[in-house]
């Protein structure tokens, strides 16, 4: 791993969707064996550049996931490596079968994409709104499990993950991101990354609310309390020597996540630190609701994930220890 | 096609469904109805259709077989043995603890088992997805699939036929195994399908129906569905669940039964009669 933490955290111009093209351009260029499948969602995720260069190993597969998730299955046993995008909710609880059989139980060699995590659905609102995408990908024996934090890590876990062997589950947003990362970093599946330290409380944290968790920290800052920042952007394998290290170090931990707090990354870390050094633990994300319609500013406010929840919760941690 | 050769898959046949009654007669139990109803077909694939090679089950030209009706694992392992593809002697471990021959297919565990089935519907997309990835690579090879008929009652099949045909993904052959009953009874009750063969002509699809206990009939439809450049092609066969097999056929709950002892070696005596009165060994 070597990774550079930018000084700035500003807005991205560039969409993570375009950086997904972009790369799996890239890759398939130099690789014959990449095809890209999506199930009528091409154009949302700006994949269209695509399928206009590489007619053939793009398979749009119309409104239909579970057959996109065995095709994709299929392909990959005859070597081929295929990335399967939808919406996040219909690449896992609407085929959740299918990738658990097809793909993973089989042995196959899938990559799957679900975009739009969380509340930054938004409009598309509740039917569309995963909470627990990650979670079931994490019930699937032997997956991988990952939300990349902004374009920079995308970029390198795609052409990571293009000649890894398994079943992958990529969560991602696909619009601007926050960026946090210099471009031409090189990331560890399975390794968090400490962004910030500190001594009083770890903030793990994930996905668009990696940047939300960086504000909490200054917002402790002024509150006299030195909160240490992680991005766990690998859900499963966790990293836990990197938790029971910071379990140890700040003696408690607040998980911060754009997703059901049951089954997701509050689990993950729980678990782990359950089973290396328990100290106080809470948790940020949506607590067993369903999704709603909204604008994001909305829903993290309703959803209660923003940096002063989560700056709010951190204290309750620290109160505990 | 030459008389011999046809008399040839029909003692391969003979010899598969003995050698099938042998397995879940040895266990007690297992889903006979649907094992029986495909024989004559695993016979024709495996004896003469299907460029296979068992001693490289992994060969990237071969041609692919996906069972998605996966619970007719003990008839297709019986085939996969007969051919060389392991030992005999395997064929008494189905289900057993640790064995290499689950109820279902895995292509993890059972040498020449191409695809993992058992989750019904999902063969098609995996069958479909095979196809694709020959195709890219300019193979010239087939990819031959089984589905149930109960299975057709799986949405995930309506997609894979839509798929199909949409993409023209020729050199894939599918197989309906019509043999009228599902577990909860005729399909007719259950969930009626009507027109199978219509159904998939109105996606697209070259279309024929044949007797599935007819080996002739099998490998000239094959030979048809071959012809039949640019889309898919089904063949619906018409088939009798617990097809020769003297406890199930016949029998209306005989997709997953127990096996007496008795009834077992009964089953297995009028199987090797009917392998011995087409000039076949009794035992291999």
């Amino acid at each position: 791993m070597n990774v550079k933490i930018r000084d700035d955290f500003k807005k991205d111009d560039r969409m993570m969707r375009s950086v997904y093209c972009d790369t799996l351009m890239e890759m398939a260029g130099k690789d014959g064996r990449v095809v890209a499948l999506d199930a009528d969602l091409m154009n949302s995720m700006g994949m269209m550049p695509f399928l206009e260069k590489f007619p053939e190993r793009t398979f749009n597969c119309g409104v239909q996931e579970a057959n996109m998730m065995g095709v994709a299955a299929g392909l990959s046993a005859t070597g081929k490596i295929p990335f399967a995008h939808t919406f996040g909710p219909f690449a896992t609880r609407r085929c959740f079968d299918q990738v658990f059989i097809s793909a993973a139980y089989a042995k196959l060699n899938v990559r799957i994409v679900g975009s739009d995590p969380g509340i930054t659905a938004a409009y598309n609102g509740g039917t569309h709104m995963p909470f627990e995408d990650m979670g079931l990908m994490r019930a699937i024996p032997g997956a991988t499990v990952i939300e990349p934090t902004d374009g920079a890590m995308l970029r390198d876990l795609l052409w990571q993950l293009k000649d890894l062997y398994g079943v992958f589950y990529l969560r991602l947003l696909r619009k601007e991101p926050v960026m946090i990362y210099e471009e031409g970093s090189r990331f560890e599946i399975g390794k968090g990354i400490v962004l910030q330290d500190g001594w009083d409380v770890t903030l793990i944290a994930s996905g668009v609310l990696t940047s939300e968790a960086l504000r909490a920290a200054g917002l402790l800052k002024g509150m006299g309390i030195s909160a240490r920042v992680v991005n766990m952007f690998t859900w499963k394998p966790v990293d836990r020597e990197l938790i029971g290290k910071c379990a140890r170090e700040t003696g408690c931990i607040v998980t911060v996540e754009n997703h059901n707090i049951m089954g997701g990354l509050g689990s993950a870390v729980a678990e782990a630190m359950a089973e290396t050094t328990p100290v106080p633990m809470e948790r940020i994300g949506s607590r067993d609701r369903f999704g709603e319609v909204g604008p994001v500013d909305y829903l993290i406010r309703a959803f209660h994930m923003t940096a002063e929840d989560i700056a709010a919760m951190a204290q309750k941690a620290v109160k505990r220890k | 096609m030459a008389k011999e050769s046809v008399k040839d898959m029909m003692r391969f046949a003979a010899r598969i469904r003995l050698e099938t009654i042998r397995e879940l007669a040895g266990l007690g139990f297992g889903h006979v109805g649907g094992a029986m109803s495909v024989v004559e077909l695993l016979a024709v694939l495996y004896g003469g259709v299907m460029r296979i090679d068992p001693a490289r089950p992994d060969w990237e030209e071969r041609d692919w077989l996906v069972c998605s009706k996966g619970h007719a694992g003990p008839a297709l392992y019986a085939a996969l043995a007969l051919k060389g593809y392991f030992p005999m002697e395997m064929l008494s471990t189905l289900n057993r603890g640790g064995t290499s021959l689950p109820s279902h297919c895995d292509r993890n565990r059972t040498p020449g088992v191409d695809m993992t089935t058992g989750s019904l519907g999902q063969g098609m997309s995996t069958a479909i997805g095979v196809a694709l990835g020959n195709r890219l690579d300019n193979r010239e090879n087939w990819t031959y699939l089984i589905l149930g008929d109960g299975e057709l009652d799986e949405g995930q099949v309506w997609e894979g036929a839509l798929f199909a045909s949409h993409f023209r993904v020729d050199h894939l052959i599918v197989f309906v195994d019509r043999n009228k009953q599902q577990l909860d009874g005729c399909t007719k009750d259950i969930m009626n399908l009507g027109d199978v063969a219509g159904k998939f002509k109105s996606f697209g699809w070259h279309t024929q129906e044949a007797d599935g206990h007819d080996p002739g009939a099998i490998r000239d439809a094959v030979q048809n569905a071959k012809e039949a450049a640019g889309r898919p092609s089904v063949i619906v066969l018409d088939t009798v669940k617990g097809k020769g097999c003297t406890f199930a056929e016949g029998v209306l709950y005989n997709h997953h039964m127990s096996i007496r002892e008795e009834e077992g070696r009964e089953a297995v005596r009028a199987a090797e009669a009917a392998l011995a009165a087409l000039g076949g060994k009794g035992s291999v």
